[in-house]
């Protein structure tokens, strides 16, 4: 896989994840992904970057645009040093949370994405990255 | 602060959300249209989201959360304007807004406004209740 362009931005504030949502747009148009693809790509990056924000205490996304084979996407790693997911398959279940929202990020951005990983650890933080593809 | 404006039209509350929101501003919109409805005696709210590219589930839940306290006091929601990009993302999130009234346009969600609220209209021109109590026009009443 190469990544043909990069950008990491913070993820420590309500504004920043309003701005998160703004550059994967821009990325996902610059790649030429469909409306729909676009709009599922941009609103799983909602719901992660809301999750780095709530759960991990805040953190960083990355954003890449990415071709493999002759195929172009969007990869996205939300990274944070937070307490980590005690119990990721829980965490993946709709409906379950432990904040105050409808427990539908982690399992929506899955939803919403081509491929998915998920790697927490208790105490030292959580890592999710999804790609998009065109 | 930003706020989100909330214009009335007779029994009527119109909100346009024409920003990407960032949470604490749709939390604001929450709480300033239940105070606005109880204020004003509205009976109906009307929310376009046409202008929103994105709801995710944190949006999602504010327009429940709008509709379920709308009809708590006494005043129907309609949504207007959901993007069939955004209507395919919300459903595929897990989210299908049950218990949310929608309508394509605002034209259509004015529509089903006045034909939800008919029977209030009448009430209230009987009763002469709330609606003229707080309004900024009473005196034209």
């Amino acid at each position: 896989m190469t990544v043909l362009r990069c950008e990491t931005m913070p993820v420590r504030s309500q504004q920043d994840v309003v701005a998160v949502r703004q550059s994967v747009r821009s990325f996902a148009v610059a790649q030429g992904l469909s409306l729909v693809d676009q709009t599922k790509i941009v609103t799983a990056a909602s719901e992660l970057a809301r999750n780095t924000l709530d759960h991990g205490g805040g953190g960083t996304a990355r954003l890449e645009a990415v071709s493999d084979n002759g195929r172009t996407g969007v990869r996205l790693t939300f990274e944070d040093r937070g307490p980590g997911i005690a119990d990721i398959a829980r965490a993946m279940t709709d409906g379950f949370t432990t904040g105050s929202g409808l427990g539908l990020g982690l399992g929506g951005a899955k939803r919403l994405s081509n491929d998915f990983d998920l790697w927490s650890r208790t105490g030292e933080g959580t890592r999710v990255t999804i790609t998009r593809w065109k | 602060m930003d706020r989100i404006p909330i214009l009335r039209m007779g029994q009527f509350l119109i909100v346009s959300i024409q920003v990407d929101m960032h949470d604490r501003l749709a939390l604001t919109l929450q709480a300033d249209l239940a105070a606005r409805i109880s204020q004003t005696g509205a009976h109906g709210v009307l929310l376009d989201i046409s202008s929103l590219e994105v709801v995710d589930s944190f949006i999602g839940r504010m327009i429940s959360n709008i509709a379920g306290t709308s009809r708590v006091l006494d005043a129907e929601t309609v949504v207007v304007g959901i993007q069939p990009a955004v209507a395919i993302t919300l459903v595929e999130l897990g989210l299908s807004l049950p218990g949310v009234r929608t309508a394509l346009n605002i034209e259509k969600g004015m529509a089903m406004l006045r034909e939800a609220t008919a029977g209030f209209e009448e009430a209230d021109a009987a009763g002469r209740n709330s609606l003229s109590e707080c309004d900024d026009d009473s005196a034209a009443l």
